[in-house]
């Protein structure tokens, strides 16, 4: 069983936390994954900076556009992950825009995924008709999980779609929104909150963007199996630097 | 071989949706809707009329003599710089703004380089009386002045981008973000045969109406529908694509396309998409892309705001590959050249954008019988400033 799984199994709400490697230095993305597992983290996706993130925020944005002025490149985050299942037991996720995944070369990009121990991937421009077609058969034999987004304008059934092709999780995008541009969950969440439990779907559910505290936390996770929080760790990040990782986790729960 | 879009939205193996899940709903409805809307009878007749009261169509197609003479062939210029607003990125913009009124919407947005597609959709919106945000790079804002003061004469906002480059491809991210931030009232202009599909299709044949009057035209001028050549510029390629569309299927037609070369293709400071382009994916859609080699997206370059875009759109791409149409590289001294000769011997001042198209004269050498159709696809009041100081006038 992939480790996306077999964590999901734990009867605990998931904290997830992303943030863009190579930020706030090139070298600390091996420190801040293993600092985040140290803080009761359950699982991290890694991202893979990518010049015109389109579905992100000035945060996320700005840190990716800082780890590529850093020198990031697929091949040198792939180096820096390598010895990574060495000292990390926790599922690891990379999440990225899909051309550079394109231009590693799709089966090459998954081979190396699958040689250091990256559990899933999440390619928020990769649309899921097109990975069914394409992409799902190379994605299976390297035993990947590819976790797909749905918003609260995707109809019920095209959630029904999506959680039959999907493993895992699927990543539950909170508000109509670019990533980190909101903050508060208010009766809209809610509804849309419970509208998808109520579709008892196979797989469960993570929300993401919007989420930032404790409280924001706590609200997405009352009707979903976890939270993710990006936008928000960067700012710490940019803050404190990669020092304080702790505090900030603490703080959520 | 086909040129058109196929039924999944792929010209060959470019083009496609590539979206976030935030875009499908907008995207899906668009291209469940945008073949229907536009063959409805109202639409048409007001589409039409619009063209004619509004725009001022059909555009001349015009012998140009004495550029016929100097380069012994016969060449005729499709006149769009005379359109409303100086180009023909308006023929789009109403079509886009018809369909958006359809489709319920009620708030515009769009992305612009050098601030004529921004100024034609803010025109439009003006007509139709739709709120309109247009996007523009931080860098462009500063260098395009007067473009940005019509758009708010319009009524307009413009919004700057601050990320990125600060230019066409930013702005664009920005749109996008907008859209997805905005899902249920707005919709998004874009102004480019570029995007995910049904964009590039629905953008093409919104600018179809140029290859379709020179169908015509030609008739009553030559005698026969077919010109040898069509050529125009390409930056995304959307007054290409509406100039080739009626050809694509005439093998007899010759298609030639022209891209900016900057300071020259292998400067670093280039647009020549076919020629440092490779496969990718930019905007949604998978084409040729100027990117490094771990695949982020490159900063092109040309003198012409119109043109510096590091993809080209899906339907080009197809094009460059399978050698439908044969792709120029023009460089910034070329097409400057270009377009000064243009206003010496035919008294019209054509954008550098055109002059591009116009510069494939001296690289191309055609038959005294040939008739040659270029596109003129916008007038030079914009660019004043950038010939003022290129030439030192």
């Amino acid at each position: 069983m992939n480790r996306i799984e077999q964590k999901l199994q734990e009867d605990k709400k998931i904290l997830s936390i992303y943030f863009s490697a190579g930020y706030p230095n090139l070298n600390d993305t091996v420190q801040i994954i293993q600092d985040l597992e140290k803080n009761g983290v359950d699982l991290i996706e890694i991202g893979l900076p990518f010049s015109d993130p389109l579905a992100d925020g000035p945060t996320i944005q700005a840190s990716s556009t800082a780890a590529l002025h850093n020198g990031m490149t697929t091949q040198i985050l792939f180096d820096q992950l390598k010895d990574i299942r060495k000292t990390v037991s926790i599922p690891l996720i990379i999440m990225g825009y899909f051309n550079p995944m394109l231009q590693y070369g799709v089966e090459a990009f998954c081979a190396k995924c699958a040689e250091i121990g990256i559990d899933g991937l999440i390619i928020p421009d990769l649309p899921v008709d097109v990975y069914a077609e394409e992409y799902k058969a190379t994605f299976d034999k390297y035993g990947l999980i590819n976790i797909f987004l749905i918003t609260p304008q995707t109809s019920d059934e095209r959630i029904r779609f999506i959680d039959s092709v999907s493993s895992g999780f699927i990543y539950m995008v909170s508000s109509a929104s670019v990533t980190g541009s909101q903050a508060g969950f208010g009766n809209v969440q809610e509804n849309y909150f419970k509208r998808i439990a109520d579709l008892n779907l196979k797989n469960p559910q993570i929300v993401g963007f919007g989420i930032n505290n404790a409280e924001t936390f706590n609200q997405a996770t009352q009707y979903a199996k976890g939270a993710i929080i990006g936008s928000a760790f960067i700012k710490h990040l940019s803050e404190e630097g990669s020092g304080k990782i702790a505090d900030f986790v603490k703080a959520i729960r | 071989m086909l040129y058109n879009v196929d039924e999944k939205g792929y010209y060959g193996q470019f083009g496609g949706a590539y979206i976030p899940e935030m875009l499908y709903p907008n995207v899906e409805e668009l291209r469940q809707q945008y073949l229907k809307i536009m063959a409805e009878p109202d639409f048409k007749a007001e589409f039409d009329q619009l063209l004619k009261d509004y725009v001022g169509r059909p555009s001349p197609l015009y012998f140009a003599k004495r550029l016929s003479e100097k380069y012994n062939t016969k060449i005729y210029l499709k006149r769009e710089d005379l359109n409303h607003t100086g180009a023909h990125k308006i023929n789009n913009t109403i079509g886009q703004i018809l369909v958006a009124k359809k489709l319920g919407k009620k708030r515009i947005i769009a992305e612009t380089g050098a601030g004529q597609h921004g100024v034609a959709t803010a025109t439009v919106c003006a007509l139709m009386g739709l709120e309109c945000i247009v996007y523009m790079g931080e860098i462009d804002i500063a260098r395009q002045a007067p473009n940005v003061a019509r758009m708010k004469m319009l009524g307009a906002t413009v919004r700057p981008a601050l990320s990125g480059s600060r230019t066409l491809k930013d702005a664009t991210n920005e749109a996008i973000r907008d859209w997805i931030n905005n899902p249920v009232d707005t919709h998004y202009i874009i102004g480019s045969a570029i995007g995910p599909h049904p964009y590039p299709d629905m953008v093409t044949r919104f600018q179809s109406v140029i290859s379709e009057e020179i169908k015509w035209q030609l008739k009553e001028k030559e005698g026969r529908e077919n010109p040898d050549y069509v050529v125009a510029c390409i930056g995304g390629g959307s007054n290409a694509a509406g100039t080739f569309y009626h050809f694509l299927h005439e093998p007899e037609v010759g298609i030639i396309a022209v891209e900016a070369a900057g300071k020259g293709i292998h400067s670093g400071h280039s647009a020549a998409t076919s020629k440092l382009g490779k496969v990718g994916i930019i905007h949604g859609c998978k084409t040729l892309l100027m990117q490094t080699p771990d695949g982020q997206i490159t900063e092109p370059y040309s003198i012409s705001a119109g043109l510096d875009y590091p993809g080209v759109g899906p339907m080009h791409a197809h094009l460059a590959e399978t050698g439908r149409a044969e792709f120029f590289s023009v460089t910034d001294d070329d097409a400057m050249q270009a377009g000064l000769e243009l206003c010496k011997l035919e008294g019209i001042i054509p954008a550098i954008e055109s002059s591009h198209a116009l510069a494939v004269l001296n690289d191309k050498k055609f038959k005294p019988e040939d008739v040659v159709v270029i596109c003129l696809s916008g007038r030079g009041d914009k660019d004043l400033n950038n010939y003022i100081e290129y030439f030192k006038i």
